[in-house]
């Protein structure tokens, strides 16, 4: 039986949910390739410098926002109800926020278009952070709230389901998949906590002009109390298909799975305590603030750290199993022509490589050298725009058959697309990261400046440039490749041929019965995490709130 | 909990990392002296920045030994910066102080250690010195609004016999004419369509 007979509804609200997000991917996409094409100066006539901001700022959104977090929620739909083997308690109530996410999204998505049609009042031009003072409309504001509101609904449909399987099944450890989504899930209303104040309390008032003024420093702090800890949102549902999938695929199982409940646990208290690395330029905060977050965000490594051994380890495993040997001469028994394998082992690859991009970025002062230049895009293309883009994708030509019950086709479209991904983002990247160290900023529509010299060693700035293109239209080409075989696989006729593929999980080598019953206590983790944020936050928030809510504040400043 | 012995020593192997790279930049804060900006405790009405000391922005000696810098950042220029250059002597103690009358903005030496943001309400305090006679390109690096690729202007470094207190007296005049003008060229500034 597969997932979609099983569970027929549930599986059309992860078919709605993905479709959402590949819509969104495939948007943003185009846009990115714009987007790289204008600001190389290859092409500045399709439309103006002003405009930029409203491509990007839809891009930043239906990228970083709507393709992660609808995927996000589907994928947790499935693996919660598929490892508990329970469907949902109502599903007019999953519906429902499932309407509400799309709702907002729609909602904002016409906000930043009427930034570019005339006959669309509105503007939202302020970029997927929305720093005040910097103005969009209301509409903008409110459809983002919706957004993250209805996704909070997919939360309360886990936790009801997981509440309905306890009933059942008193004594038994919790099935690690749910584990994970509950684990994510309660991190993401953890972090979104602050940019709903932001955008509730402050933004939405204030561009309605029922508040005159907000503090640009309370509101930013605020936005990355989430903004941090939203990067963990997009990477742990990969963790949990490099965890719970990835082993399967590379013909093994799983290492351990009491390690990896220590990782989930691990990410859901460190990562919302961190966000001020974000912050290290930022006037107002202390520097022994910053120190002191500097030093979380290196803990933070060690999760990684441990995802990356077992992921590597399960490779080998199951590479062994099939007949691998040698000191690494197994890795050419992988199923390299499997793109969910090989989709996820190449995203593997970049976030291994993004990484040390990261330590410079957390780096106190070393970040002086990178901050806000093109080199942070550059790091996150290759971490959420690859390594939990890729996995998606990687991981939707495992799960679709079996969520339509329609065998992949376009196959060899799909074998090839992760390698496109991959060496399309490897040139991309790698030219964003180093024009960024010659000082070259991001979020510029012409990075060329009359007063301004930038020092690009080895490379010269057109070579660059020409990277960054070519990356862009390689990755657009893999985009169109991933739409293509999903559509095809989509229209297909059901039950024509037998799934390829189906969705048994093998035990881990050591199970959850290894672990200790506190893992699965909720309650604690999460008191444990509101402790540190009250250490991590409590401070400085106090500090700012001291000198009034509003103050010193500024008036809002449409774009 | 059972562990495995490889995951053991991978732990343990990780976490000597960790510290490692925290010690790293212990030593480059503490032993080498590059910092990042802090709190500096002073805050001010962004819409009325006249009634203080970025009301005249541009340099001063404060003391033989210690020069500085006040900043505006503002949509779409640097005052000083960007219709006549940041002038600072070289081999000083420089003291920049950096505030905005309107939206969030970043002021970065391109090249240097020197990156940093610019909050209305806040002043960002930043103290450096510069070895040698250079010309540097600064740019604002964070949106601003619809002008932001155009938002950039130079910090020269000029030999510190070459800014004498007397100098700078009339330069400071200088200065404050050009900075009169640049308010009003900010006030026409033609790129931003309504
Ligand atoms: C076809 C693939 C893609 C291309 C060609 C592309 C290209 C670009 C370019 C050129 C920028 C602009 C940089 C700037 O002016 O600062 C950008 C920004 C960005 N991209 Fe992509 N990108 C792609 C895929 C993705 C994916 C898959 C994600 C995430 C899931 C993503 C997330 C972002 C974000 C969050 C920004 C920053 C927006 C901001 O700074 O406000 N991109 N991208
Ligand atoms: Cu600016
Ligand atoms: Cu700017």
């Amino acid at each position: 039986m597969t997932y979609v007979d099983d569970f027929p509804g549930e599986a059309r609200v992860v078919r709605t949910a993905f479709a959402i997000a590949f819509a969104s991917i495939g948007l943003g996409g185009a846009l990115g390739v714009l987007q790289a094409l204008f600001r190389t100066g290859y092409s500045r006539s399709l439309f103006s410098s002003v405009d930029y901001y409203s491509i990007l700022t839809a891009h930043g959104v239906l990228m970083a926002l709507v393709f992660t977090t609808f995927f996000i929620v589907g994928l947790f739909t499935w693996g919660v109800t598929r490892s508990l083997d329970t469907g949902f308690r109502d599903l007019r109530f999953t519906w429902g926020w499932l309407g509400l996410m799309t709702l907002g999204t729609v909602l904002a998505f016409v906000t930043i278009l009427g930034g570019i049609v005339g006959f669309i009042p509105t503007h939202a031009a302020v970029l997927y952070t929305f720093y005040a003072p910097l103005e969009a409309s209301p509409t903008f504001y409110l459809g983002l709230a919706l957004l993250v509101v209805g996704s909070w609904g997919a939360g309360v449909d886990y936790v009801l389901a997981l509440l309905d399987w306890r009933a059942e099944h008193p004594d038994e450890r919790i099935p690690l998949q749910t584990f994970m989504a509950v684990a994510t899930m309660l991190l993401w209303v953890v972090c979104t906590l602050g940019v709903a104040v932001e955008v509730v309390v402050f933004l939405l008032p204030w561009s309605l002009g029922l508040i005159p003024r907000v503090d640009p420093l309370l509101t930013r702090t605020l936005f990355w109390y989430f903004g941090h800890a939203v990067v963990y949102f997009w990477l742990l549902p990969a963790y949990f298909v490099w965890y719970t999938i990835f082993p399967k695929l590379s013909g093994g199982r799983l290492f351990s799975d009491p390690l990896a409940r220590v990782v989930f646990v691990l990410f859901l208290v460190l990562s919302t305590p961190v966000g001020v690395h974000h912050q290290y330029g930022d006037p107002g905060l202390s520097q022994g603030l910053k120190f002191v977050q500097m030093t979380s965000t290196y803990f933070i490594l060690l999760p990684s750290l441990l995802t990356a051994f077992t992921v590597v380890a399960s490779m080998e495993h199951g590479a062994r199993q099939r007949g691998g040997k040698g000191l690494l001469k197994w890795l050419r028994a992988l199923p390299w022509e499997n793109p969910s394998f090989s989709g996820i082992a190449l995203a593997g690859l970049a976030f291994a490589a993004s990484g040390f991009g990261g330590m410079v970025n957390a780096g106190l002062n070393v970040n002086a050298l990178v901050h806000n230049t093109m080199w942070v895009p550059g790091h996150f293309h290759l971490t959420v725009g690859t390594a939990v883009a890729l996995t998606f994708m990687a991981i939707t030509y495992w799960l679709l058959p079996q969520l339509t019950g329609k065998r992949l086709r376009l196959r060899t479209l799909a074998a090839v697309q992760p390698y496109l991904w991959f060496v399309g983002m490897v040139f991309m990247s790698n030219a964003m990261h180093r024009v960024g160290l010659a000082g070259v900023p991001r979020r510029t529509s012409e990075p060329q400046y009359e007063q301004v010299l930038f020092n690009t060693p080895i490379a010269t700035m057109g070579e660059l440039h020409l990277q960054t293109v070519g990356g862009a239209f390689i990755l657009f080409a893999s985009l169109l490749c991933f739409l293509a075989v999903v559509l095809s696989t989509w229209l297909g006729e059901r039950g024509a041929e037998p799934l390829a593929v189906n969705g048994h999980i093998p035990e881990a080598l050591s199970g959850p019965e290894h672990s200790p019953r506190i893992l699965d206590d909720f309650r604690v983790w999460v008191a444990l995490t509101f402790l540190l944020l009250l250490i991590a936050y409590g401070p400085p928030l106090a500090a700012m709130v001291q000198n009034g809510l509003f103050a010193p504040g500024s008036a809002p400043i449409p774009v | 909990m059972e562990i495995h012995r490889l995951e053991k020593i991978w732990i343990a192997v990780s976490l000597l990392f960790i510290v490692g790279l925290i010690a790293s930049i212990v030593y480059g804060v503490a032993g080498v002296g590059v910092g990042t900006v802090g709190d500096t405790g002073q805050q001010l009405d962004p819409s009325a920045l006249d009634d203080t000391e970025f009301a005249d922005p541009g340099g001063h000696w404060a003391s033989e030994d210690h020069y500085v810098v006040h900043v505006v950042a503002r949509q779409f220029l640097f005052q000083p910066g960007t219709q006549e250059p940041i002038t600072v002597p070289a081999n000083t103690t420089v003291t920049f102080y950096v505030t905005s009358p309107d939206v969030v903005h970043g002021f970065d030496v391109v090249g240097t250690q020197l990156n940093t943001m610019v909050i209305p309400g806040q002043v960002t305090e930043f103290t450096t010195e510069f070895d040698e006679p250079k010309t540097y390109g600064i740019v604002c690096h964070e949106y601003c609004g619809a002008g932001h690729q155009s938002m950039a202007g130079q910090l020269v470094v000029v030999p510190a016999d070459a800014m004498s207190q007397n100098a700078t007296a009339s330069a400071d005049a200088a200065n404050a004419s050009a900075v009169n003008a640049s308010t009003q060229a900010s006030i026409a500034t033609p790129e931003v369509p309504a």
